[in-house]
Order: structure tokens, then C-alpha cells, then sequence
């Protein structure tokens, strides 16, 4: 069983991907042997109202059983408060909110709300720290990359938020986990898309230190070439268990729970 | 047969304490992938006694002896290019002469001097006298400096490529990290430069973009450090291209352009 975590429907404004419809999406995750993916819908992730987006993901994912919404939900828009109503009743696996996208302070009083709100909820909240590389993005996009002390700052906020951090690297993942205590580390998950795998030493080094429970799979598809994740898991020397845990168990059992 | 035009390794004389640790397990990795031949640099000290892209003559060559340590130890797994700082041009012709000697099979230049510099002129003559391939570190587009070298971006290539048209230079790393559709459109016709498909990027689209802009008779299959990433591509590339393709990919371009027994079966 594996679960993706980090996915997207829908285009990126900034160059072309292939593949960003349903169907492709599928296709890839057979091709790479993926059972269910998480999906967001990226346009919104750029507009002013970014749950515009979520009727569309709540409608594709009903004719798609294999992909899961995670819908958007902006603090700082009147009414928010139903968008995290209706992803509960919808199964939603999280909500994800783009603070550098929305134009908020990533620890401000908004997200301290939604943090708040997501907690009482029971729904873990997903963060990217970024959605390109630094080094590639388009002139124009200028949106900040999320930073790690909004992490540690949300999570200090309620005791029991969950938070899904996207696209983060080694030093991101350290920086968080080690200046957090051990009850507020434990309710962090990694997504592994921007984790340097092996040979490297990043992955392995991360889940000896955290644990293999810290972890769960993603891709960043359809942005992303699935095959980068599926690779570096492939290569991680870890036991099966371990493995598991990290391919679908904590993404099924630590985050559902 | 499959060749990593970009490879990596380390020694002692690196900051990484665990040099040996990560050596051994770029190969074995690197046999679980079903690498045959590691095409490796080492660039000095890896940043240790000088900066990784602006080498001392002293850690450039510090460098080329591990690296030929490396090949006289895994002589049917690991072959080398010299690396050289340019701006020392005579270091930099005797360590190609004195490598090349060795068994080395190409030059890498990475980010001690643009690219389009005259100053490069003298090593890409020498790299034709010996029919060695360049291999030239590329910042795709490359838009201001950047700290910590003089990266050169795929226009200032092909500047010195169109100077030697009887070299074959190696954009390196096109997912390496920058605009690649830049790069791409800059090269495309530009029959002695082939792009190397290494780096941590796998961006969807820019293999496709790769065979459309270059054509597969001018890639070549590379992972650079991360090896995850380069076994990502392969992967898709299997999938995206007919068997004689994939072949010219993965090994048969490279063959081409080394020179002639650089390969164990080629």
C-alpha cells in the first residue's frame, strides 16, 4: 500500500506540466505503484479565493475513489470556518493553507485561528514550504517560502494540532523537530518529496534520528516526477516495517487518528 | 550498459568525515541502479582547504590523485575527468596532460571562470588534441552572481563551444537547478554540446523537453549527487523512449564521445 500525500490537480501558472488532469494522475500513480494520492487543486493555491477550487476537487474526487481532497481553507476570508466544516463532512484527510500565497503572516493571528480551528476539528493541516525550487521559480513569483519557526510557532499554539509539512529539506526538518518538545515533534509528519534520498545521507539520517514514524510519502505530482520518491524509498535501507510506516501506515493510522 | 556521465566522490581530505562511508555506498547504490561506469569528479577539497568552486592548484590536484586512487581501486566501475581551475592555465594543462596519462577520460571545468572567457581557450585546445569530451558545470539560467562562484549559464557555453567545434562539451546537470527550458532553447542547435540529465530536479515535462529540444542522439543519462533522482529519470525514461533510444541515452552517446575503450564493452 502506498499513499501520496502531496499531490495536485489542475495547472501551474508559471510554466507547463503535463499531466495535471485526473486521469493522468492515475495513470501515473499505476505506473508507479501508488494506491492513493492526496490531491489539492493548485490553481487555487494562486487566486484570491483559493477555496473556489475546493467544489472542483470535491467533484473530481467523487468520480475518482483512489484520490482524497485536500481542500483549501484561507483564514483571513470571511466565513472560512464552513471550508473546514465541509472538509470534515466531505473525508478529507487534511485541509492545506498557503500562507506566502495568501498574502498572511504565517504565524500571525489567522493562522493562529486556523490552527485552533483545525485542532478542535481533528483535522491535521498541511503546510508546503515551498512549491518550486528557489533557483527556478519565475520572476514574478515571489511568494515566501514557509518558515520553519511558523512551524514550531504552530505547533506550540495548540496542544493538539497536527501538522503535514510539504517540500521540506534536511535542515528544515531538524530545525523543527529538535527545537520542538517531544510532544509537539510528534504531531509534525513529513512529506519526503524534498528530501535528498540515498546515497545521500538526508533520508536515512532523518529517520534514524526522528524515527520512521515522523515520515510519509509524497511526490509533488504532478509538478514532480512520482519516480523520485518511489526511488529514494526504494533505496533507503530500513526494515519492512519501517518502510511501511513511511509508504502508507502513518499517513493511514498517526494522521487519521 | 548504463554510464553516469556525473559523478561524484570523496576522500579524507573533504569536509565530510564520513567520506568512505558515503563512497561505498554511491557504488552500491549505484549497483542496485545498474550503473556500469561512474564518470566521477572531485572537485579539490570539496570546499575544505579552498572553495569547492575555486579550487588551489594544490587541492585541485589533492583531488585528481584520490580520484585516481578511485579508479586504480574500482577499475572497471569508476573512470575520471581532470578537474581544473582555469585561471591557473599552465597547472591546468599539466594536470590534464599528467591525468589523462593516468587513465582519466575527460575535463571538468565547474565555476572558477565564465564560461565564454578566453582564458578557457587553451584548455578546450587541449581537450581536442586528446579527444576528450568537457564537462562544464551550468547554472541554467543564470540570472545575477551567486555566492560562492563564477557559475556560467548555457549561452556562455555555447560561446565557447561555437570556439571549438571539435570538442564536445557536456551542459551539466540539467536538472541541476535554474530555468532548463532556457537552457534547452540555447543549445538546441548547437550539434557539439549534449546535455547531461543529472541533478536533484525531476521536474514533469523537462525530459520530454529534453528529447524534443536536443534530441536523444545528444543526452546523456547522469545522476550527479543525488543518485535517487537520476534512478528517477532512467526509470521514466524507460517509458518514454523506444529501446534504441533509451540506449543512446544510457550509454551509447557517451561512448561517442569519450574516447574510444573508455567503456569496458563499447
Amino acid at each position: 500500500m502506498r499513499i501520496d500525500v502531496n499531490a495536485f490537480l489542475g495547472a501551474y501558472p508559471y510554466r507547463p506540466v503535463p499531466g495535471t488532469a485526473p486521469e493522468a494522475i492515475c495513470r501515473a500513480m499505476d505506473r508507479t505503484g501508488i494506491d492513493e494520492a492526496w490531491v489539492s487543486y493548485l490553481p487555487g493555491v494562486f487566486w484570491h479565493v483559493p477555496t473556489d477550487g475546493n467544489e472542483r476537487l470535491y467533484e473530481t474526487t467523487k468520480t475518482e475513489p483512489r484520490l482524497k481532497p485536500v481542500p483549501a481553507v484561507h483564514p483571513g476570508l470571511p466565513g472560512w470556518e464552513a471550508w473546514l466544516g465541509e472538509a470534515a463532512d466531505r473525508g478529507a484527510p487534511a485541509v492545506r493553507c498557503d500562507p506566502g500565497h495568501y498574502g498572511l503572516d504565517p504565524v500571525g493571528p489567522e493562522m493562529r485561528v486556523l490552527a485552533a480551528a483545525c485542532s478542535a476539528a481533528r483535522m491535521p493541516l498541511m503546510l508546503a514550504v515551498r512549491l518550486e525550487d528557489a533557483r527556478q521559480r519565475h520572476p514574478n513569483d515571489r511568494a515566501p517560502e514557509l518558515p520553519a519557526a511558523a512551524v514550531r510557532a504552530l505547533v506550540r499554539a495548540d496542544a493538539d494540532l497536527r501538522l503535514v509539512v510539504t517540500h521540506a529539506d534536511r535542515a528544515f526538518v531538524e530545525e523543527v523537530h529538535f527545537g520542538s518538545t517531544p510532544d509537539e515533534a510528534a504531531r509534525v509528519w513529513w512529506d519526503i518529496t524534498w528530501l535528498w534520498g540515498p546515497p545521500e545521507d538526508h533520508l536515512p539520517t532523518l529517520v534514524a534520528a526522528l524515527g520512521a514514524e515522523r515520515f510519509v510519502f509524497g511526490t509533488g505530482q504532478p509538478l514532480r516526477l512520482p519516480e523520485a520518491s518511489v526511488a529514494k524509498l526504494e533505496l533507503l535501507e530500513v526494515a519492512a516495517d519501517a518502510r511501511a510506516a513511511i509508504e502508507s501506515g502513518n499517513a493511514r493510522l498517526g494522521l487519521a487518528a | 550498459m548504463l554510464v553516469d556521465v556525473h559523478a561524484h566522490f570523496y576522500h579524507a581530505r573533504t569536509p565530510r568525515a564520513d567520506w568512505r562511508e558515503r563512497n561505498t555506498s554511491r557504488l552500491r547504490a549505484g549497483d542496485r541502479i545498474g550503473i556500469t561506469t561512474h564518470v566521477a569528479s572531485i572537485l579539490g577539497t570539496w570546499g575544505q582547504s579552498s572553495p569547492t568552486y575555486f579550487p588551489s592548484t594544490a587541492d585541485v590536484q589533492t583531488g585528481n590523485d584520490a580520484l585516481l586512487g578511485l579508479i586504480h581501486e574500482h577499475r572497471t566501475k569508476i573512470r575520471g575527468y581532470v578537474t581544473v581551475n582555469p585561471n591557473y592555465t599552465a597547472h591546468a594543462l599539466g594536470e590534464i596532460t599528467r591525468c589523462l596519462a593516468a587513465g582519466m577520460i575527460g575535463i571538468k571545468l565547474a565555476a572558477s571562470r565564465r564560461a565564454n572567457d578566453r582564458l578557457l581557450d587553451p584548455v578546450c585546445e587541449l581537450a581536442r588534441e586528446r579527444g576528450v569530451p568537457v564537462l562544464h558545470h551550468v547554472w541554467q539560467h543564470r540570472r545575477r552572481d551567486w555566492p560562492g562562484q563564477e557559475a556560467s549559464d548555457a549561452v556562455e557555453l555555447v560561446a565557447l563551444a561555437r570556439r571549438h567545434p571539435a570538442v564536445a562539451f557536456i551542459l551539466a546537470h540539467i536538472g541541476g537547478g535554474g530555468e532548463w527550458g532556457h537552457s534547452l532553447a540555447a543549445v538546441r542547435d548547437v550539434a557539439n554540446v549534449y546535455v547531461d540529465l543529472s541533478g536533484s530536479g525531476v521536474d514533469s515535462g523537462m525530459l520530454e523537453a529534453c528529447v524534443d529540444e536536443v534530441g536523444v542522439e545528444r543526452l546523456l543519462w547522469g545522476c550527479d549527487l543525488t543518485m535517487d533522482t537520476g534512478w528517477a529519470k532512467l526509470r521514466y525514461l524507460e517509458r518514454l523512449l523506444a529501446p534504441g533510444a533509451l540506449a543512446q541515452v544510457q550509454w551509447q552517446n557517451a561512448a561517442r564521445i569519450f574516447p574510444r575503450g573508455a567503456f569496458s564493452s563499447d
